[in-house]
């Protein structure tokens, strides 16, 4: 019915809305919301990487357990290959959706049980999906190989006996275990030492190109984003404001926030390093954020007309789209640039 | 030829220098270590299995039927010889009673802890797990139970139900089934929000699997320490309902109704009449000290 075209993506997410309640009155209504996530959507084409970037609390995390329905969205709809998941969909559209997709977490330790031994933990989700407990425990061997621990010695051990890339490579091989398309990898290199970042990374572009998987990379960490994503898209205050293919989206950033952002990363050569903040302040509250577009009061080249109108996610050039005034020419924004005037 | 052979050799070598399948100690394995090393815990694990025995075969132990009184020697002291622990106000053997005591005692200790364990879990875990609605119901209605003093909420009770042992047991479940639920319901709620849990439901199992293979094994183990705490409290309650008249009927022996018969003899016989007091002590303080020897011993520093 639905046949793949080559060209259709993998993952469609189409205006993904989450807000939380914050605060009740007597009777138990919530008081005020915090906007966490306010329409996002993208395509995931098949054996690509989206790294997703943004500052601490911009959503990035909430967006990657909306996408596995560990928090049911308010809005929104994921297909993947063109197929329509979530609750009210389908008969069982939520065990189909986790069959074509899982998550690997930051915390290496909180996301294995204490009580569970390594195999068992690897085993606990084929045997969801109706394999056999021989099967699964045999499987979980072939995976715990596949992720470079030796099975023989780790198999029967307990998550607190591992080191912290071990524990993240028992993470991984749990993940891999039901056989997904699509990884989600929610900052899952961020708390290990950078030599054994480096060896997760390496492991990560092996099992991708062994076992077809698409990912989506979630990390505060531009660099490594840069390392491992085709495509990466920035999040600000739970709304996108900039996406493009990497290269692109590094060499020549469109939106003023991703400008700053990869001014913040550290320097190589001590000569080029700044002694000021690029981004001043914190961002604001998500419970009330700034109308118009979000970034403006943090935004060195804020006009009134930001403050008043919500820019939309435009194509600039190529591949790259952006939501700021500034660059589009009927906005109303005073001083509209183009592209090729855009500093490198 | 003799190339060959020296490299299987050196890979015999290299397979006899990698451990061997290394099966690693379980959880409760390495509980039951630590709680071995501990001489307090285990002295009085001993002393209870000893008291549990000892009420076990009271009937081929006891050198006396323990309600067959013999008035001639009424309150005999410590010491007679033919009563080694004297005799009651009745004239019936001492020691004979104290193990047949021992019985009804720890039934009446152990029991409505145990069913309260189980009850008291399963609400505080469902409660904890599925919270909303279901949260505020249960642990509202556990609430209620929390405005009364043990104490009074069992005599309450047992009065209400009449006296006799069925109702003594239930009457001493109820009071114990919400403070288990609701450390049941506390452990649950936190470890619901732990990141395995996540995974585990991301990989679609269902929310009774879930409670089964990931939030029973993390909460069970610190309710169980905290019900074995219980224990001694119920006894103690037991003997206190029994002593009242709320508990076991009169020519059964039973430790709290032995102190109130005795409670009258108190300036004549004094020794004989602290016995049963003695034993309800010495229960419940092993108890608590196992308890706090368990709770040490599953608390293992990662």
């Amino acid at each position: 019915m639905n046949t793949p075209t080559p060209s259709a993506p993998l993952l469609q997410v189409l205006d993904l809305k989450k807000h939380f309640p914050a605060g009740r009155d007597f009777f138990g209504r919530p008081r005020q919301w915090v906007r966490a996530v306010e329409g996002v959507s993208f395509d995931v084409h098949r054996g690509r990487t989206l790294g997703i970037v943004g500052e601490s609390g911009c959503g990035k995390s909430t967006t990657a357990r909306l996408l596995m329905h560990l928090i049911e969205p308010d809005e929104g709809r994921i297909r993947i290959r063109g197929q329509a998941f979530g609750h009210g969909v389908g008969r069982h559209p939520l065990t189909a959706l986790r069959k074509h997709m899982q998550m690997v977490f930051q915390d290496s330790y909180a996301s294995l049980n204490p009580r569970l031994t390594i195999e068992d933990s690897i085993a606990f989700g084929p045997q969801i999906h109706g394999v056999a407990a021989n099967a699964a425990r045999a499987l979980a061997r072939d995976l715990l190989d596949r992720v470079g621990l030796k099975p023989d010695v780790f198999i029967r051990r307990y998550p607190h006996e591992l080191s912290g890339g071990q524990r993240q490579r028992v993470n991984i091989a749990r993940a891999l275990a039901i056989r997904p398309e699509i990884v989600i990898l929610d900052e899952a290199v961020s708390a290990l030492d950078k030599s054994v970042q480096a060896q997760v990374l390496n492991l990560l572009a092996e099992l991708k190109r062994e076992f077809d998987l698409t990912y989506l990379f979630i990390s505060h960490d531009l660099n490594v984003v840069q390392y491992v994503s085709d495509e990466v898209m920035v999040m600000y205050l739970g709304q996108v404001v900039e996406s493009g293919p990497v290269a692109e989206l590094y060499s020549r950033p469109l939106h003023p926030y991703t400008r700053a952002l990869l001014e913040s990363v550290p320097a190589q050569t001590p000569g080029e390093r700044r002694q000021h903040a690029v981004l001043e302040g914190d961002p604001p509250n998500p419970i009330a954020p700034p109308a118009g577009c979000r970034f403006h009061p943090r935004c060195p080249h804020a006009e009134p007309v930001c403050a008043q109108q919500v820019p939309a996610l435009r194509r600039v050039t190529g591949q790259q789209v952006a939501a700021c005034h500034r660059l589009q020419p009927d906005s109303g924004y005073s001083r509209v640039i183009t592209f090729e005037e855009l500093p490198a | 030829m003799t190339n060959a052979s020296s490299t299987t050799a050196a890979a015999a070598a290299a397979q006899a220098t990698v451990v061997a399948p290394l099966r690693s100690r379980g959880y409760w394995a390495t509980v039951w270590l630590r709680l071995r090393r501990d001489k307090v815990s285990m002295g009085c694990a001993g002393l209870l299995l000893g008291l549990m025995l000892m009420a076990l075969l009271a009937p081929w132990l006891a050198p006396h039927d323990p309600a067959q009184g013999v008035m001639s020697q009424r309150l005999a002291p410590i010491g007679t010889p033919g009563h080694w622990l004297g005799t009651d106000e009745l004239g019936r053997d001492m020691l004979s009673r104290l193990m047949h005591g021992g019985r009804m005692s720890l039934v009446m200790g152990l029991l409505p802890v145990f069913i309260a364990f189980v009850v008291g879990t399963g609400l505080g875990v469902v409660a904890g797990f599925f919270g909303g609605w279901l949260n505020s119901v249960i642990m509202r209605t556990t609430d209620v139970f929390f405005a009364f003093p043990a104490v009074l909420l069992a005599i309450a009770i047992s009065g209400a139900l009449g006296a006799g042992f069925a109702n003594a047991i239930i009457s001493l479940t109820l009071v114990f089934i919400p403070p288990i639920a609701r450390v049941a319901e506390s452990i649950t709620t936190s470890v619901r929000n732990l990141d395995f849990v996540d995974a585990a439901r991301a990989t679609g199992a269902g929310a009774f699997t879930l409670i089964r293979v990931h939030v029973l094994g993390n909460v069970l183990g610190p309710v169980f320490i905290y019900a074995t705490s219980l224990v001694s409290v119920c006894m103690i309650l037991a003997a206190g309902l029994s002593f009242l008249g709320l508990g076991v009927k009169p020519p059964v022996p039973e430790w709290g109704l032995m102190l109130n018969t005795l409670r009258q003899s108190i300036y004549l016989q004094p020794w004989v009449s602290v016995l049963p007091g003695l034993m309800i002590f010495i229960t419940s303080l092993c108890f608590n000290l196992l308890s706090d020897g368990l709770r040490s011993a599953m608390d293992i520093k990662r």
